[in-house]
């Protein structure tokens, strides 16, 4: 039996369904060797979450059980709470190979579970290779910068996913899980590490999800520097980034930072400012769709990497730019001032890595009423089963 | 009250990173090094506890003698001791790599007292494992969460838990982790200092304790090979850097229809 850990999000329509990465982790699953003995979703029931919604969608995806832990500490999260009912999971099903998705949440969980058990984990899988006994597979390092193909060999072989590395592709016929709800004993100190409260601390526009990211870096020079960035952020209606020579200097604070130690970005385009394209800073910008860079050096790698290319001082070119856009706006018919009406826009970029975000192409539920089981009561060691 | 930070030196590539001829290691000889962003921040963060709490904070790392300069680094920062577990440099599996820590961990708390907080990097920059820290808190049997960016005591240890926060995209979810505790920190936490003169000096004189690594041997992941994702070719349009460059990037944006 496979076990996919999976998590819940709420549409916009109001609607539960797996989170993206879930449903890509099904995906994968349903694939992999052993999945011929079942794959099975297990979700954390949190009080909120609407189980039959997302055990419907978990069968779209492939799972033919859906393992709903219940408990009442599990209304709030907490890695260990989780990790162990997990634990209690893996046991209750005879898992031998387990799956999450590799989320802030999703990796830790599973981490938690590993360390309780004491299994290797391998996380941020791209793509799994059986060889019999033993697994070949493919992650990724320095956050996706450098490939590595491993072996992993152990009696129940726990992987974390990297999110987006296969696209959430639904079945044809979906499955009709079968729900079990499975009561977990927990140790209760354990709740010393469940969320207190929450605080809200944004309600700006997200960098990850920003259509348009003007990303910022040495070459601006200054925390004033970034006026010119933001102005121009505003009028394309995106969030402004940032390198970590920025973050370091104390211009731009820890959330706007592009890469490996900040954060991954996906925007229609990303203008680079003064910025050379190191690794760990491309290891975050990799899944822009298109690149400008604006840079005094022909030669930074950024540029190298870019659809086009401005050589030549930010501090110029970004307040012109700004000026003309403005001027633009206030009145559209303006031609601009000379044409390029032969100059060919290069189409798409050629295809990046994992581009983008995947969007999986689930359809409405039927409203197909899910089989239950009534659960035999048994002693197993994590817990015991209900029938709801 | 005492504090360790579990730091891991690796090199610091530049437009990509070079991999030896057998695939089995990053060719770091032309490279610097350093550690994560991640645990540099943990070392800022234990260094600012320990000026406004009191007590010790000590710095540990598993791997080549090479890493002393790392551990001297940290020290420089303001960090009291530096603690190398030394390997053969070769590449540890996270099984293996905790089971060591652990060991190293007990030994320094049998000597010096217990420590109140372990701080490890969300993720080691390198090999990115996700669970170093997770297995030895586990094994220690100590709370752990990850993605820490805001720890506070309030005003006195005295009532022996730590306030932390991890960001969630537009929340931020706050922890009240009794000690002694485990936190896996994300850069953010703090901007760490740049050593002063007088603390490299120091650094310099620091004594660095040094002991072999309890291996246990290899765990269930082991490395095949490495190598660099496919060059993403793409051809770059030099566009002008005067007004008829602004004109072409107005284009380009109206045809991406990110301008209307
Ligand atoms: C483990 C690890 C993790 C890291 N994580 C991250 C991360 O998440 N994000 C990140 O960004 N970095 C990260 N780094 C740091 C990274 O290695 C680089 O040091 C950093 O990205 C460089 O920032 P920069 O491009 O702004 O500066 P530089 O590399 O100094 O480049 C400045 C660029 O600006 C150009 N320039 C200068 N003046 C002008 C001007 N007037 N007009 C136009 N162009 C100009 C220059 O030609 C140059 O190309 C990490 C490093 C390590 C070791
Ligand atoms: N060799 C090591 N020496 C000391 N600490 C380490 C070592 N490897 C990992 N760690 C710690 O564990 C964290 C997570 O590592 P990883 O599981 O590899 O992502 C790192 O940020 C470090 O704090």
């Amino acid at each position: 039996m496979i076990l996919v850990l999976c998590e819940a999000t709420t549409t916009e329509e109001g609607d539960e369904v797996l989170a993206v990465p879930s449903r890509q982790a099904l995906t994968l699953a349903r694939d992999l060797p052993g999945a011929s003995a079942g794959v099975a979703a297990v979700v954390v029931d949190d009080g909120e979450v609407d189980v039959d919604e997302v055990a419907e969608d978990a069968g779209r995806y492939g799972a033919e059980l859906v393992y709903s832990l219940e408990h009442d500490l599990f209304a709030r999260y907490g890695p260990e709470t989780w990790g162990t009912a997990l634990v209690a999971a893996i046991s209750e099903a005879g898992a031998t190979v387990v799956v999450a998705a590799g989320t802030d949440r999703g990796g830790e969980v599973l981490a938690h579970a590993a360390a309780r058990l004491d299994l290797p984990l391998v996380a941020n899988v791209t793509e799994v290779r059986s060889d019999g006994e033993a697994w070949d597979l493919e992650r990724v390092r320095w956050g996706g910068s450098l490939l590595e193909s491993a072996r992993l060999e152990s009696d129940c072989k726990l992987v974390s996913m990297l999110p987006h590395a296969v696209d959430a592709v639904a079945l044809d016929e979906p499955e009709e899980p079968e729900l079990v709800e499975f009561e977990v004993e927990l140790d209760e100190s354990l709740a010393r590490s469940c969320v207190v409260d929450e605080v809200v601390t944004s309600t700006g526009m997200s960098l990850a999800t920003a259509p348009v990211v003007v990303g910022g870096g040495r070459g601006v020079g200054s925390a004033e520097g970034f006026a010119q960035l933001e102005q121009l952020a505003r009028l394309l209606g995106g969030a402004v980034g940032c390198s970590r020579v920025a973050t370091n200097n104390g211009w731009r604070p820890h959330r706007d930072q592009v890469g490996q130690t900040g954060t991954a970005i996906a925007p229609t385009v990303y203008i680079a400012c003064g910025i050379s394209g190191a690794i760990q800073h491309w290891s975050g910008a990799r899944s822009a769709k298109h690149v400008l860079a604006i840079n005094t050096d022909p030669e930074a790698n950024m540029v190298q990497k870019a659809n086009w290319a401005v050589i030549g001082d930010l501090h110029q070119f970004v307040p012109a730019l700004v000026e003309a856009i403005r001027a633009r706006l206030r009145s559209p018919s303006t031609p601009l001032r000379s044409t390029h009406a032969s100059h060919v826009v290069p189409q798409s970029s050629p295809a990046r890595p994992r581009g983008g975000r995947h969007r999986a192409g689930g359809h409405r539920p039927t409203g197909r009423a899910l089989r239950r089981r009534r659960a035999h009561r048994h002693g197993s060691r994590g817990g015991r089963r209900r029938h709801r | 009250m005492r504090i360790l930070v579990c730091v891991k030196r690796v090199p610091i590539p530049g437009a990509r990173i070079p991999v030896t001829a057998d695939g089995m290691a990053v060719d770091d000889a032309l490279l610097g090094h350093t550690m994560s962003p991640h645990e540099e921040c943990a070392v800022e963060g234990a260094v600012q506890l320990v000026e406004a709490h009191g007590g010790e904070s000590v710095v540990l790392t598993l791997g080549s003698a090479d890493a002393d300069e790392q551990l001297r680094y940290a020290v420089s920062m303001g960090v009291d001791k530096g603690v190398l577990v030394e390997t053969d440099g070769g590449d540890w599996d996270p099984q293996r790599t905790a089971t060591a820590l652990v060991a190293a961990i007990r030994t320094l708390e049998d000597e010096g007292g217990p420590f109140d907080l372990v701080l490890f990097g969300n993720e080691s920059a390198d090999a990115g494992g996700f669970q170093v820290g997770i297995r030895v808190a586990t094994a220690l049997g100590r709370p752990i969460v990850q993605g820490i960016k805001d720890v506070e005591f309030g005003g006195e240890v005295a009532d022996g838990s730590v306030r932390v926060q991890r960001p969630t995209g537009s929340a931020s979810e706050r922890y009240e982790l009794p000690l002694p505790a485990c936190l896996g920190v994300r850069e953010g936490l703090n901007l760490p200092r740049y050593p002063t003169m007088r603390g490299r000096l120091q650094a310099r004189r620091a004594e660095v304790a040094s002991t072999a690594a309890h291996d246990v041997g290899p765990g269930g992941q082991s490395l095949l090979a490495l190598q660099s994702p496919p060059e993403q070719v793409s051809t770059t349009e030099i566009v002008g850097a005067g007004p008829e460059g602004v004109d072409r990037v107005i284009e380009v944006l109206t045809e991406l229809k990110v301008l209307s």
